[in-house]
């Protein structure tokens, strides 16, 4: 791999950037691999990342039906948080956060992750209650957020109103190395480093049904034939529930359809990630200037990646209370991607039913802040059979055994 | 030079009034307008070809559309609460007074400091940041990043609140159709006649879509006399809405659309009362997009020069507004389209030093007349490059099959350039409608045969006209005819017999245009490098090219690499041109490339109309209680408690409100306190089932409750996890009053339906949300029975008639009232409700007869204080989503006799009914402070992550003024089993506080209080 840099630009600029290679191979799929991971979107790259760079696992296949990075990794608000309630929780997405630090540099392409700080806004005596205790919480676990008044909301972000009559601002909980990072390129940076590794990135390929033999997965079907595989993680975020029916076994996953919306692109006005969950909204201003805004989740299953207007209209109505000055800037652009619930609204990082298939899924509405983490802990999981201290709070069983993940406490809606 | 024309030819300059003059100002410079103009007519009118810079290099740019697709010429609009970014001129009406402002540029248009990125431009290819910036890492956060972030952005953030107001409208209707050109009318008109309730939309102030300025005959006379018919018929029909300035925003599922009409003609500052805008929220049986289609640019060196516009375009100023871009018109294009821009300048007497068409061949009817005008049309001809710095001097023209090196220079000061048309497929789109490739046409036009599917599983979308594929007018015609017909066929209805087939028109025909996707076919690397495909966003030819070959192949991974059509205009002149480049790198035919998205809204939407009336006071408006005035004329301090204010407590002058609360605690405890417990949650259960339904909903026993008894229950998730809690009291066999929390009212009447509506539909209850039906007061303290005993009424009070846990009903004084012998506190306490119209009347009487018995309202800060001495769990604060009723030691409110109860079988499970559990318990900080909120205790050493071990955290923590220390409640591990134990608590500094673990009810234990 030819490595990226300022000189590597102007090298190429003297011959209108004729000799710059693919960022990654475009390969038909071999007959077997050590590890076939299904979904190349940013935890299924990440997974495969780290199953080499951590572990020396390189003959993996890393198979996806559409084209990579182009489900939620690419639909997201792109912020990057770690400041959790429970333990687990704080761990993995912690875990990931301090990984986002240094990911431009490990793989050589700019994520361009901002530590540009996230704050979450209190704005009942109730809410501020719940962010003093992660902030408790949160010093314990070694995560680095603080409780500020309304005064250092405001010197923050002064675009928010803090003395609005419906909710004032209380406080918020303050991560200061909280931020964003440019989504697609999360998963451009793992696909080239997995490419360059020797791993094979297969586009416009379907997996159509889970091979197994003895209780064991033996290999997959697909749209390009049959591939064998050692282990199989299944890594698919909104069809996660249609890939473990093709391996035999159910998940406790509800799909449903969540929105975002960007505005036009304004001069710079905010610095910081601003998520209002009493009102529920949240908001930040990208590089480009679009002002990203996230909303809510159908109340009903589906998987039509676009979702009802009310949704849309209703975090709008949140936002203009709290950021009056968005009400003459105008919505470019909204969507929807389909995200995968659990009962406690954590994820699942897991062996199954089926011997050596492992799943990576039910991030709900909180998936892209956990790419780097998620992936390496799938990775150890995926690499060693068993989980490591990251991952094993996240299996199945624990719908069995009662021993719930529940972030709604200090969460609300948005994750 | 671009400028308006002298009257005189008659035929130009339709839509302005010359009569009018209206002065307005851009850049600060004074201008003069037309009435009827819009903001870029006007500019044009007075020269001024260079109105913005682009987003990447700072490039100059023109005016290019003359409609919603314009990507250049977007300004800052007034100013102050009523400045609005990225407004596009093209879609502005002038008004006098008007102030504009060119953007992305600094210090100004003319000289912009930014414009060096054009210069390094070879070294900015697309994707470049992702590439470099890495090193030092700090550098991206404090240097790099905000230098991006500052050249970025495109319009001023407003910095004030919005002056103005929106609203919206709600419509209901059997046919919508988005587009007023001559297909929609045709539609609209066959489905209104045929009965049905038919809404007609049209972005621009005009009907009649590009029929006028095109030309052509629709039943012998000029397309616009047709146009203004139908209109008038339309508008006379009472199950018809017309509605101009309104543009089609989004189709959504079930049938649903959004359109956004422009109420104010202008926004000049209070000159219009009344809303700016109107968003519509429609329903639909069928929805027909009538709404057209966009020119497409071409793709030849320097197209995005000051100068350089479309085709239609120049011919939409011409007609419309007697603009011309320029003296001297090069004309290029791979159409016959393009011809009538030609001719259209030639009668205007504008010089058209020469027609460049792409092809070989050209035959048709409008090139013939070209050439009978004397025009000068160069086939198989090619741009080579366009010269000029700030705006166009002239250009190059050669072969097209060349590579442009072998060039003829022709002079001129503006290019209108005519690559084909795209039909307007956003609408089919948003809502999975499919597409088609047509090669003839080489665009994608809806596929009739994968239409987006209602809840009916028939399309509800319909495509007419040139937004069908059907460009022409006479085509357009017959094939908006066939989209009324099949309207009313897929509704039901009938035509009136002897209803007239679709009228005939006349134009002149035209042959097959060339994909020409660059030009000439062999540029260089040099040459596609100054071809623009997003003018916008600044990607060109050779960016796209740059994405193939990097492998970022698929078609939204070259969007998102490039940017291309991510710009404000959305693609809307740029995904075609880019899709072709983007397949021929490929090898790849377009169709198999595809699309990008296509989302909502069709073009941007302002925020403020999409919140509407929701602001302010009607933003989630708060819930008042009837006692809530008094209680704000008694000072109460507000709390948000979910829609409700509750008074956190009442601080007299010159008091804090910490005192307040320790008074309030004090004088409820000795004498008698009343709390508004209105916002209390009163849900009725009726029916046959009420008591079996109870019996699942809560932990407890409910079916054996008697009439006129109260009992505490807890309602738990079907996780097991607690939800809510209050008192149950039996009205009488099938009744059942159900008190919740005041926040979880509505969630819980939504829980109780949710069941019963899919679990237990055939229970035989209903459920009734009767929480505002009731003032409810708390009369609590050891005088509390004295009071209300003082008002009369023919309740007895006593404690033999009415015992603690019982209610009864009947009169106090003379309101009408059940009184419930329940306590929060532990003091003796009554809860009273009366019908909510009494509500402040009650509260009055009761301050009156109390105040010799030294009555105080108290807020909800006393509350929690003197249930929290009592032991008394808060829902929120000991419960948060992760709590089981036996880890609050709430084992004596769980019925063991039950089969069955929401939450049972989970509670079973065994994390649940683990020993490892934390598990409720009183603490007292050794040094009698107040324990932080939140905070944890923590035991030595780490977990397997890393993280301190923790074995407890405070729940809910006050100073007490009855025991004058801190108190505390908390959850920890083994709790109840290391009474006397001391843990440490973890504050947010690093610093620990001692706790001793004691028992949670700190106060009267044995009831001895409420009791009596």
């Amino acid at each position: 791999m030819r490595r990226y840099s300022a000189f590597a630009i102007a090298r190429e600029a003297l011959r209108f950037h004729k000799g710059w290679e693919r960022a990654w191979r475009s390969p038909e799929p071999k007959p077997r691999y050590d590890v076939v991971i299904v979904g190349a979107g940013g935890h299924g790259l990440a997974t495969a990342y780290y199953l080499g760079k951590n572990h020396g696992i390189t003959n993996v296949a890393v198979i996806e039906k559409g084209w990579l990075g182009g489900g939620n990794t690419g639909r997201n608000t792109t912020i990057i948080r770690s400041n959790y309630l429970q333990d687990p929780s704080a761990a993995i997405y912690e875990k990931a956060r301090s990984l986002y630090e240094t990911m431009s540099q490990d793989l050589n392409y700019n994520v361009m992750f901002s530590p540009r700080g996230v704050m979450m806004l209190a704005q009942t005596e109730h809410e501020k209650r719940g962010y003093l205790r992660t902030a408790h919480a949160n010093a314990l676990q070694g995560v680095a957020t603080e409780f500020i008044g309304p005064e250092r909301v405001k010197e923050l972000c002064p675009i928010i109103e803090t003395s609005g009559p419906r909710y004032p601002v209380l406080g918020a909980l303050w991560q200061p190395r909280g931020g964003t990072a440019r989504h697609d390129a999360v998963a451009w940076g793992y696909a080239r480093a997995c490419s360059d590794m020797g791993m094979d990135i297969i586009q416009q390929c379907a997996v159509t049904g889970v091979r197994s033999q003895d209780g064991k997965v033996v290999g997959v079907d697909t749209t390009k034939g049959p591939i064998d595989c050692g282990k199989l993680a299944l890594v698919v975020a909104g069809h996660s529930s249609a890939l473990a029916d093709m391996a035999g076994f159910r998940l406790p996953i509800e799909s449903v359809s969540l929105q975002a919306m960007v505005s036009e692109p304004i001069k710079p006005c905010m610095d910081v990630v601003v998520m209002a969950n009493t009102v529920h909204g949240y908001m930040s201003q990208s590089d480009k200037g679009e002002m990203v805004i996230g909303g809510g989740t159908d109340g009903f299953n589906n998987y039509t990646q676009r979702g009802s207007f009310h949704h849309i209209e209703e975090t709008v109505r949140a936002l203009v209370e709290t950021f009056p000055m968005i009400s003459r800037l105008k919505m470019l652009r909204q969507w929807g991607g389909i995200v995968d619930m659990t009962g406690d609204r954590s994820p699942l990082l897991s062996k199954t039913p089926l011997g050596n298939c492992f799943v990576n899924c039910g991030w709900g509405t909180g998936g892209f802040k956990a790419i780097p983490g998620s992936g390496w802990a799938m990775a150890e999981l995926v690499a060693r059979g068993e989980p490591g201290a990251l991952a094993a709070p996240f299996s199945i069983d624990r719908f069995r055994e009662g021993r719930f993940i529940d972030e709604s406490v200090a969460a609300g809606v948005a994750h | 030079m671009s400028r308006r024309l002298a009257a005189g030819r008659s035929l130009l300059g339709r839509r302005i009034d010359r009569e009018s003059p209206v002065t307005f100002r851009f850049d600060g410079r004074r201008m003069d307008g037309l009435k009827g103009d819009t903001l870029a007519s006007a500019l044009l009118a007075n020269g001024q070809t260079m109105v913005g810079r682009s987003f990447k290099y700072h490039r100059p740019r023109g005016i290019m559309a003359a409609g919603p697709e314009e990507p250049n010429a977007l300004v800052n609009l007034g100013s102050g609460a009523r400045l609005e970014p990225n407004q596009r001129a093209t879609t502005t009406p002038l008004f006098d007074g008007l102030e504009a402002e060119s953007q992305n540029r600094w210090p100004s248009l003319g000289f912009d400091v930014g414009a060096i990125n054009a210069r390094l431009s070879r070294f900015l290819p697309a994707g470049f940041y992702y590439k470099t910036f890495m090193w030092p890492r700090s550098f991206w956060k404090h240097v790099y990043e905000p230098i991006i972030r500052a050249s970025a952005g495109l319009g001023r953030a407003p910095q004030k609140p919005d002056a103005d107001t929106y609203e919206h409208y709600h419509a209901h209707v059997d046919l919508l159709v988005v587009g007023g050109g001559v297909a929609g009318l045709q539609a609209a008109r066959l489905a209104a006649v045929a009965g049905a309730q038919v809404l007609v939309i049209e972005q621009q102030d005009h009907w009649g879509g590009r029929a006028a300025v095109d030309g052509g005959t629709i039943e012998g006379e000029h397309a616009e006399y047709w146009v203004q018919r139908t209109v008038e018929a339309l508008s006379a029909l009472p199950n018809v809405d017309m509605r101009t300035g309104c543009v089609g925003s989004g189709v959504y599922d079930h049938g649903y659309a959004l359109a956004a009409e422009r109420l104010a003609p202008a926004e000049r500052p209070g000159a219009v009362a009344g809303p700016r805008q109107r968003l519509w929220r429609i329903r639909a049986r069928r929805i027909v997009t009538a709404t057209g289609a966009i020119e497409r640019p071409l793709s030849f060196a320097g197209n995005d020069l000051p100068g350089v516009m479309l085709a239609s375009a120049v011919r939409d100023y011409l007609v419309d507004y007697a603009v011309t871009p320029g003296d001297a018109v090069v004309v290029v294009t791979n159409n016959d389209d393009g011809y009538r821009t030609a001719l259209a300048l030639c009668d205007a007497g504008i010089q058209v030093p020469a027609i460049i068409d792409a092809r070989s061949r050209v035959t048709g009817d409008l090139p013939s007349q070209a050439r009978a005008a004397g025009l000068r049309v160069e086939t198989g001809s090619a741009i080579a490059r366009v010269t000029g710095q700030r705006r166009v001097t002239g250009v190059d023209i050669c072969p097209q099959g060349s590579d442009g090196t072998q060039a003829e220079r022709l002079a001129c000061d503006a290019v209108a350039m005519a690559g084909g048309w795209s039909p307007v497929v956003h609408l089919w789109s948003h809502c999975g409608g499919k597409l088609l490739w047509d090669e003839a046409t080489a665009s994608f036009r809806p596929d009739p045969d994968r239409p987006p599917l209602g809840a009916d599983g028939q399309g509800f979308v319909l495509a007419a006209g040139a937004a069908n594929g059907e460009g022409r007018l006479g085509p357009a015609l017959v094939d908006g005819d066939a989209a009324g017909r099949a309207v009313i066929a897929a509704l039901g209805l009938k035509l009136p017999r002897g209803t007239a087939p679709a009228p005939q028109a006349r134009a002149p025909e035209e042959e097959p245009l060339a994909p020409v996707w660059i030009m000439p076919r062999e540029a260089d690397a040099a040459r596609r490098s100054k071809m623009w495909l997003d003018f916008q966003n600044d990607v060109k030819v050779s960016d796209v090219q740059l994405a193939a070959r990097e492998g970022y192949e698929s078609v939204e991974h070259t969007k998102r690499y490039t940017t291309l059509g991510m710009a404000t205009d959305q693609g809307k002149l740029s995904n075609i041109n880019g899709l072709a480049v983007l397949s021929d790198a490929l090898s790849a035919a377009i169709p198999e490339v595809g699309t990008t998205t296509f989302r909502p809204p069709y073009t941007p939407l302002t925020i403020g109309a999409i919140a509407g009336e929701a602001r302010g006071d009607l933003f989630q408006p708060v819930r008042r209680t009837p006692m809530h005035d008094l209680l704000d004329a008694a000072g109460a301090e507000w709390e948000p408690v979910g829609h409700w204010r509750r008074p956190y407590a009442f601080p007299r002058a010159g008091e804090s409100t910490h005192d307040a609360v320790m008074r309030e605690v004090r004088n409820t405890r000795e004498a008698v306190g009343l709390l508004d417990a209105s916002t209390l949650g009163k849900i009725l259960v009726k029916g046959p089932d009420a008591g079996r339904f109870l019996d699942m909903l809560y932990t407890n026993m409910m079916s054996s409750l008697k009439p006129g008894r109260c009992r505490y229950g807890l309602m738990c998730s079907e996780n097991g996890f607690l939800m809510d809690d209050g008192v149950v009291a039996r009205i009488d066999d099938e009744t059942f009053l159900c008190h919740t929390t005041s926040g979880g009212a509505d969630r819980i009447h939504g829980h109780m339906e949710e069941w019963l509506q899919t679990e237990w539909w055939d229970w035989k209850v209903y459920t009734a949300n009767l929480t505002e039906q009731f003032a409810q007061v708390a009369v609590v303290g050891p005088r509390a029975r004295d009071l209300l005993q003082s008002l009369g009424g023919d309740i007895d009070l006593s404690a033999e008639a009415l015992p603690f846990m019982g209610w009864a009903e009947g009169r106090i004084g003379d309101f009408k009232a059940r009184v419930f012998r329940i306590s929060f506190s532990g003091e003796l306490s009554f809860e009273v409700a009366v019908p909510a119209g009494r509500g402040a009347e009650f509260w009055q009487a009761l301050m009156q007869a109390g105040a010799p018995l030294g009555v105080m309202p108290y807020g909800t800060e006393a509350l929690h204080i003197m249930r929290a001495e009592k032991g008394f769990i808060m829902i929120g604060d000991e419960s948060d989503g992760t709590v089981i009723p036996q880890d609050l030691g709430l084992d004596w409110a769980i019925s063991k006799k039950k089969d069955d109860y929401l939450g049972k079988r989970a509670q079973a499970r065994m994390h649940m009914a683990s020993d490892e559990r934390w598990r409720l318990v009183g603490l007292e900080t050794l040094d009698g402070s107040v324990l932080p909120d939140g905070a944890y205790a923590v035991a030595p050493g780490h977990n397997d992550t890393g993280q301190r071990n923790m074995i407890g955290r405070v729940t809910s923590t006050y100073h007490s003024p009855t025991l004058g220390r801190g108190i505390a409640m908390g959850l920890v591990l083994h709790g109840p089993e290391r009474m006397g134990e001391t843990l440490s608590f973890a504050k947010v500094d690093g610093s620990t506080v001692e706790a001793q673990i004691v028992d949670p009810v700190f106060y009267d234990r044995e009831g001895a209080r409420q009791n009596v």
